[in-house]
């Protein structure tokens, strides 16, 4: 996949083999998180709904890589990534998906708004759009108690063209804020072709210049180049000269949600972008770094035993408890709203 | 005594006390700094607190709400203006959505401490996209906390109390009210959210009011009085959390009850007051429950038609005297 890339050059410590090793560890347990929430879900012990991002591990895991702990992390109803990658463990997010006690948010989220606020990821929302003007309020919070800290919101390429997008990035801009608007272009808004609804090329990156930003479009399953954009960015960002674009240009293998078989999509560009894989790209990567075959197979069976034993303790942890239905509505933990 | 000060005056006053006392408290809205807020209402921020802390911005409603939101998720205090609370339909979303549902949603992992503070209702002539009172669109979503306070001592406590609050907090500042005069709010002055006021007490009939209302309930409690009929007065001064308790114990003396509010009939907070009296009350009522609000049609502007439309003393004053009659 020929994804035109203009990274700006990494002013942030390049990645080793060791890192990257780490990196790719980390998209295979994402990887195989996504795969046993898919059966899960086929298997109907996930309710509702979920919105898949296997196929989009390199953008949240490289864009993480970048990061400092305290940064703070805002996603979308397709970010159980994002929520891997900023350090919730397999476990809390598969026994929040499953409805257990256990679960990041214990049973009050689910699938769409995977959450780990310890961590610096402080949401996943599921109306379109709705997090970025959060991000750069999160961003104005730190640029004005001094912290040095940066705010991420992780979005799709449909979330361009809403209000709140535009409104997000022209504040960010006047203000300076410290802040990344990182665009996971996966080619669609549900079922339909970003191209066939946007009145530009690249739908994040070229009304980046309506603002004043720059705008980069890279490689989204390329997880060094997601990595080298995003600190650039991020110091960028730290050193006072405000925001900045990033559209990533990715694939989910799946459908947009639930059962979707997405045969919306031409064969031949499912084939070129599964040939694409950000997986297989990172391991030949390490591999042309001198990393051993055996090495990166360990990597892959300790992903798929932590994977498994999620699986395993999700399934055997209690259900949510009903009386959580009344707590945490306000700051006392309760929900009374009358005397 | 103290000179009075205007509802205007103590918008600013109520924000510059908690500024002075928490500097994680910072405000944001379009023409609030140089330009003191389109109704003045923050004349003087700027110059004390300056550009740090008092944040003009675009015409960016989404924006305003949500970066308060994400400023409240990490550390601060945001007071968010909305200049007319016709346009929280442009943030309905993070009204509806996002700030009152975070915390829930996430079990407890973040708090939302913020307060938007809008213009409400009408009695200017300002036609029917500047007018409305819309209390009762925030009332309608769980996990907002409502404060809309009917004189600028009761302005300053209840600002105090929301700012300092740890969940969001939607101040309806009325635009009718802007140029009446009251006492000043004494030092420190903290009105609790939640505590309905006692303004007339009376025997006959209960009078339930808010904001631009209780100037409306008073004025017919007074004329009523030379007929005999004897009006209790009670100021809400919060919808949530709801007073309940303050009017079941004000009908246990009075046995009637008549709600006068002034957003519109149709959907709005009287509803959900009544229908509590009805199923915790209804042995102390000794008569029907009476509604006076807004008629259900958008304001209009020109003052004989727009008096048609919002609640007047006369108007209430009947409904009481039929009542009592009862
Ligand atoms: C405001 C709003 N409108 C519509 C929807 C329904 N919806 C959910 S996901 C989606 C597509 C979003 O596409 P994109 O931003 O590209 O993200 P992706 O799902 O591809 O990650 C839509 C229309 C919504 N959740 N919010
Ligand atoms: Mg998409």
């Amino acid at each position: 996949m020929t994804a035109a890339s203009d990274s700006p050059a990494s002013t942030g410590a390049a990645l080793g083999a060791t890192e990257l090793l780490a990196l790719y560890e980390q998209m295979q347990v994402i990887r195989r998180v996504e795969k046993a929430a898919h059966d899960l879900f086929m298997s109907g012990l996930v309710k509702g709904t979920t919105h898949l991002a296997a196929g989009q591990e390199a953008v949240a895991v490289g864009a993480s890589a970048a990061l400092r702990p305290d940064d703070y992390v805002f996603a979308t109803y397709r970010g159980h990534h994002h929520a891997l990658a900023r350090g919730a463990t397999p476990q809390e997010c598969l026994a929040e998906l499953m409805s257990r006690a256990t679960g990041l948010c214990r049973g009050k989220g689910g699938s769409m708004h995977l959450t780990k606020a310890s961590t610096g990821m402080l949401g996943s929302y599921a109306i379109v759009g709705a997090h970025l003007p959060m991000a750069a309020g999160a961003a104005w919070s730190a640029q004005l108690r001094g912290t040095g800290q940066v705010a991420v919101a992780f979005f799709g390429d449909g979330a361009t063209n809403i209000g709140a997008f535009h409104e997000a990035l022209n504040l960010a801009a006047i203000w300076r804020l410290p802040v990344l608007f990182i665009c996971e272009n996966n080619l669609y808004m549900e079922y339909t072709p970003i191209d066939t609804v946007t009145s530009v090329t690249n739908p994040a990156a070229d009304r980046a210049v309506a603002y004043g930003l720059p705008g980069h479009v890279v490689d989204g399953n390329d997880v060094v180049l997601v990595h080298d954009t995003v600190a650039g960015a991020v110091s960028r960002a730290r050193a006072g000269e405000g925001p900045t674009v990033i559209e990533a240009r990715t694939y989910r293998h799946y459908g947009h949600s639930r059962s979707d078989p997405a045969k919306y999509r031409p064969a031949d560009e499912v084939e070129r972008w599964l040939a694409h894989d950000p997986l297989t790209l990172a391991r030949t990567r390490l591999e042309s770094l001198g990393v051993a075959a055996a090495e990166l197979d360990e990597a892959e069976t300790r992903a798929s035993g932590i994977v498994d034993d999620a699986i395993d303790a999700a399934k055997n942890a209690p259900e949510a408890d009903p009386a959580e239905a009344f707590t945490d509505v306000w700051a006392d933990g309760g929900n009374t709203w009358r005397t | 005594m103290a000179d009075l000060i205007t509802y205007r005056e103590a918008v600013a006053e109520g924000i510059a006390r908690e500024m002075r006392r928490d500097p994680s408290v910072v405000c944001l809205g379009e023409d609030i700094g140089a330009a003191g807020g389109v109704f003045k209402t923050t004349v003087g921020l700027l110059d004390e607190f300056g550009p740090g802390r008092v944040w003009d911005t675009p015409i960016s409603e989404q924006a305003i709400t949500g970066a308060a939101m994400g400023a409240a998720m990490t550390g601060l205090r945001p007071v968010a203006e909305i200049m007319f609370s016709d346009f929280l339909a442009c943030c309905w979303e993070y009204l509806a959505n996002e700030i009152p549902k975070v915390r829930y949603m996430t079990g407890g992992q973040v708090t939302v401490p913020l307060v938007v503070r809008t213009a409400n209702g009408g009695g200017l002539g300002f036609g029917a996209q500047h007018s409305q009172a819309v209390e009762n669109w925030v009332f309608t979503v769980p996990g907002l906390k409502i404060a809309a306070p009917s004189s600028p001592a009761d302005l300053v406590g209840l600002t105090a109390a929301a700012i300092r609050s740890d969940d969001p907090v939607v101040v309806f500042e009325h635009k009718g009210l802007f140029a009446s005069k009251g006492a000043p709010a004494p030092p420190d002055h903290v009105v609790e959210l939640g505590q309905a006021s006692v303004i007339r007490e009376g025997s006959d009939v209960t009078l339930v009011a808010l904001a631009s209302t209780v100037r409306t309930a008073v004025e017919a409690a007074e004329r009523l009085a030379a007929e005999d009929i004897s009006v209790e007065v009670i100021d809400l001064r919060c919808l949530v959390p709801l007073d309940v308790r303050t009017v079941l114990a004000s009908l246990e003396r009075t046995s009637r009850l008549v709600v006068v509010e002034e957003n519109p009939y149709q959907g709005g907070w009287g509803g959900t007051l009544v229908s509590l009296v009805a199923d915790e009350g209804f042995h102390l009522l000794d008569a029907p429950i009476k509604r006076v609000a807004s008629a259900c049609v958008p304001l209009p502007f020109a003052d004989a038609l727009e008096e048609r439309v919002i609640p007047t003393a006369d108007g209430v004053a009947d409904e009481i005297r039929a009542l009592a009659a009862y």
